[in-house]
């Protein structure tokens, strides 16, 4: 009884060219075949499968934004508009305020409301501020606190926004590849990778700035007070309305040499803010120092034309991030253009204007891990675990051949059509090759084997038992390919937490071990047996197999 | 060649001697959990800075700590790293020296320790990054470069960092030493600017309280839903007690396993709790199949008592668990022995938990099983065998 197995064995050859291709080739084979031209085989496969920071080093950071900030800005402008809001419609109050700004910035306070203006308050909130729901208190205080969705809402579009601000000042810094991505599980974190970068500070830095930039009125002539209390003895202990004090960033010198900080008393509002930012260039000032010159949008344009046009002679500040950066009198009205300098050098004034081109962070971020592997490392290890994978390849090889004589080798062709499947699927998705994910490599290697030891045994048995050989080969299979998908679930499904938990390197390992499993069911079921149905095809009746 | 013909070993009968083992080497690792070493945490999850330097000559560790005691970091842990002739070493800081408001404090404050005696005014060269190197050349622009400046000397950067990383395996022992790779102009400029120390960072890793504890809560997490996914999915494919002995014997296997790493104080990293998590498919993976072939005996022998058909199904079975777990460790200790320092725990784990996880579908997951069912029938319940097979699971085989 001869088996016709011609069309299985072209689907096998089919699928070797395939995943070579993908090896060698993967998505953009031109690219691939310049490498290979340009640099050897070993650059146009690097070309496709793409190696993990640890094993060619690079910076991986992982980054917190801050969403209460976010929260906050947003908080306050609501406070400011229900102001307005109340005072239009002729309801006194005595207070409203954000009372506990850093952990519940979502809380909007009001107090003094009379008691007969409650109906016409709850129609303000349901007609104009239906993001808020109104909750009473005691003594006519009254709670506005942001409905769910729009607070989620609301954290959720400050971590989307950052993640764009930051891949935007990146791309500006010509990292090749970068990764930006949200991570882990709804803890408003981004994760940052940088293939290369091997010294981060300056790039964190960059990535740090909230460049939130506004300019707005300098009380008091714009005259720096030593301390806070200064400034507020200055006022006789009570700051004009709306003002508040901000610290300088530039540090004064006084004749000893010895600098002090520099408070300053301003408006509460700005003129113009970053948004109103068209472009910002490097540059220098009058007298040669490197500056950020910039312009305006015609909007802002207007508005800081009308602020400068009613404030000749008076004072105005630039804040870059909370704190006073420059203090300038107002000669004449301006249009659309100013000027940052004092207290930078020229990288950093191109720094800051590239930030300010790429937009504010709509809320602060802070640094959770870092970790930098230098390319040294990462070649090592490359080294190192290519050298395990293929002792470990070989010490199985062998035993194999040894243990089953001829089917060995077929097993052997198995794990070999296996690997090159495994490497071609991750030359063909762009997944990452990660130190652990070598390990996945080596794992497969012996795992896959499993399946063969499992059917061959099977096999043994049943010719013990007196069976044929083509009986017993399809006994073999057939009892054991149910158990082999039982091996192979619960392993991907272990794999498949670990990709869900894992980071970077971790993932990269869950990927392999995955997939190497999956082709494996392809080689060590459906290959082997081809090949062995192709061997019994040439048997002689009563001819002994070889296994 | 084949290793066993036919074995009849009577593995429940000895059941005590291995349930015996097992009982010593949990109750030696929990001792050692609880009392001695605790769970030796790796650096990404009790959070904190970890710096591996390397060194041009044989570092000193009580220079090392003598220059770090004099930074103000007392509690900086130095211990040599990798082969001896590396001259590699690892300075860790603990937790409470890494604060989130800056981050990468603990790590400069180590650089700076480390570089203590460096001429002033020059910059280190074996500790310069590419970008520094280019904003450098930029500025002193040696070859009056005009235009093309950026690209030129990113090129030159480039070059002369690959040189110290690839070539010269991280760290320069004198400026002169990039002189095969730069122009003379550049190389005089060089050397007026820069120095070399006697060290050279090869990677840092800091972690911060939030992501330690995150990756704490994660870790064990992920091996709990993976047991439970084990549970689920062994429950659907046979009985409820069949998934229940084979997750007792994984969680055997995982405390044993994290109970060698409290004994031999290994510190326990992300990477090795993938491992445990592989471990834990892996070791269903024999469990599985001792228990297919004792469900399928079931059917076959129907008059023979559970331990009979539980032994039987062991023996027949034994061949392939030995020769694959036997494979299997092969490749780990490949692993263990070439993959190098970085998977040293993540290999240790696996050939550990190899050997536990073989052990343990033999002689905890089947013994569960008949004790289970003796208890059933001292209850007085009258079927003394495990449910068969279900009809859908049944093999379809054509002769």
């Amino acid at each position: 009884m001869k088996k016709n197995i011609t069309w299985k064995i072209l689907l096998i050859v089919g699928t070797l060219l395939i995943f070579l291709w993908g090896i060698f080739l993967g998505t953009d084979p031109a690219a691939s075949i310049q490498a290979i031209k340009e640099k050897g085989l070993i650059a146009g496969i690097q070309q496709n499968i793409h190696l993990g920071l640890d094993l060619k080093g690079g910076t991986h950071l992982i980054l917190q934004v801050k969403v209460n900030d976010a929260v906050k800005s947003d908080s306050q402008q609501v406070a400011e508009r229900l102001k307005d809001y109340l005072r239009n419609a002729n309801i006194n109050y005595t207070d409203v305020t954000i009372e506990d700004s850093e952990n519940h910035p979502e809380l909007i306070s009001l107090k003094g409301i009379a008691p007969e203006s409650t109906g016409d308050l709850r129609n303000i909130v349901t007609e104009r501020l239906s993001d808020y729901n109104l909750t009473s208190g005691a003594n006519n205080t009254f709670t506005l606190t942001m409905k769910p969705q729009t607070l989620t809402a609301l954290k959720q579009n400050a971590v989307t926004q950052a993640i764009e601000t930051i891949r935007n000042r990146i791309d500006q810094l010509g990292v090749s590849e970068p990764v930006i991505q949200e991570h882990g599980l709804g803890e408003y974190q981004i994760l940052v990778q940088l293939p290369g970068v091997d010294d981060p500070a300056r790039v964190k830095d960059i990535m740090q700035s909230t460049a939130m930039l506004e300019i707005r009125q300098a009380i008091d002539n714009g005259t720096p007070y030593p301390s806070e209390q200064a400034a507020l003895q200055a006022h006789n202990g009570v700051l004009p309305p709306d003002t508040e004090i901000l610290k300088g960033r530039v540090e004064r010198r006084d004749s000893n040499g010895e600098s002090n900080d520099a408070y300053y008393i301003l408006t509460k509002s700005s003129a113009v803010s970053g948004r109103d930012l068209r472009d910002a260039r490097p540059g220098q000032n009058q007298t040669g120092q490197p500056s950020v010159n910039f312009n305006l949008t015609r909007d802002g344009g207007n508005r800081f034309y009308s602020f400068t046009s009613a404030h000749v002679n008076d004072y105005l500040a630039v804040v870059l991030d909370g704190k006073v950066r420059e203090v300038a009198s107002i000669r004449e009205p301006i249009r659309d253009t100013g000027e940052i300098s004092g207290g930078m050098n020229e990288q950093q004034s191109k720094d800051l204007a590239m930030i300010l081109r790429s937009g504010a962070l709509p809320a602060g971020i802070k640094y959770l891990q870092e970790s930098t592997v230098g390319p040294s490392l990462g070649a090592d290890s490359i080294r190192q675990g290519v050298r395990a994978a293929i002792y470990g390849m070989l010490a199985v090889m062998i035993f194999m051949f040894v243990y089953y004589r001829f089917a060995g080798i077929n097993a052997n062709l198995g794990l070999f059509l296996n690997l090159v499947i495994l490497l071609g699927f991750l030359g063909f998705t762009g997944a990452t090759l990660t130190l652990p994910g070598i390990a996945g490599l080596i794992l497969t290697v012996g795992m896959g084997v499993d399946s063969n030891v499992l059917i061959f045994e099977r096999i043994r048995e049943e010719l013990r038992n007196g069976k044929t050989p083509p009986s017993a080969v399809e006994q073999g299979f057939g009892h054991a390919w149910l158990t082999i998908i039982d091996t192979h679930v619960t392993t991907i499904v272990s794999a498949a937490i670990l990709f869900l938990f894992g980071t970077g390197p971790v993932k990269g390992f869950a990927v392999t071990l995955t997939f190497g499993l999956l082709a494996n069911l392809f080689t060590a079921v459906f290959v082997s047996r081809v090949i062995f149905d192709s061997i019994l095809n040439r048997h002689q009746r009563g001819e002994a197999l070889s296994i | 060649m084949e290793l066993f013909r036919n074995p009849n070993i009577d593995f429940l009968g000895k059941k005590w001697i291995f349930l015996g083992l097992s009982l010593v080497l949990s109750v030696g690792g929990l001792l050692s959990i609880l009392f001695w070493h605790h769970i030796p945490l790796g650096v990404d999850f009790s959070g904190g800075t970890i710096v591996r330097v390397k060194f041009t000559t044989p570092p000193n560790a009580d220079a090392i700590r003598a220059d770090m005691d004099k930074a103000g970091l007392k509690n900086a842990r130095i211990q040599p790293y990798g082969q001896a002739s590396n001259n590699e070493v690892l300075i860790a800081l603990e937790q409470k020296e890494t604060s989130e408001q800056a981050l990468d404090q603990g790590k400069n404050t180590i650089i700076k320790a480390l570089s203590g005696n460096a001429p002033e005014g020059k910059q280190d060269l074996n500790n310069v990054g590419y970008a520094t190197l280019q904003q450098y050349l930029m500025s002193k622009d040696p070859l009056h470069a005009g235009t093309d400046a950026e690209l030129r000397y990113g090129q030159l950067a480039r070059a002369i960092v690959d040189f110290r990383d690839k070539t010269k395996d991280g760290v320069l022992s004198s400026v002169n030493d990039i002189a095969s790779v730069v122009p003379p102009a550049v190389l005089q400029s060089f050397q007026a600017d820069f120095h070399t120390s006697n060290f050279g960072i090869r990677n840092v890793d800091i972690i911060g309280p939030t992501v330690g504890k995150q990756l704490q809560k994660q870790a064990v997490l992920a091996t709990l839903y993976s047991l439970l996914g084990m549970l689920i999915y062994l429950w659907f494919r046979f009985e409820l007690i069949y998934g229940v002995a084979a997750v007792v014997a994984c969680f055997h296997d995982t405390l044993i396993t994290v109970g060698m790493f409290s004994l031999l104080n290994v510190e326990i990293s992300l990477t090795v709790i993938a491992a445990i998590l592989t471990l834990v498919g892996y070791s269903m993976n024999d469990t599985i199949v001792v228990f297919d072939r004792i469900r399928e005996n079931l059917k076959l022998l129907r008059r023979e008592s559970l331990t009979e058909i539980v032994n039987k199904s062991i023996n027949q079975t034994l061949s392939r668990t030995v020769l694959t777990s036997g494979l299997t460790f092969l490749t780990v200790l490949s692993l263990y022995i070439f993959g190098g320092e970085v998977l040293h725990g993540f290999s240790l784990a696996l050939v550990i938990g190899i050997l536990i996880g073989t052990y343990s579908s033999i002689f905890i997951a089947a013994p569960m099983l008949v004790a289970y069912q003796e208890s059933r029938v001292r209850k007085g319940a009258k079927v003394a065998t495990l449910p068969a097979e279900r009809s859908k699971d049944k093999v379809k085989v054509k002769a």
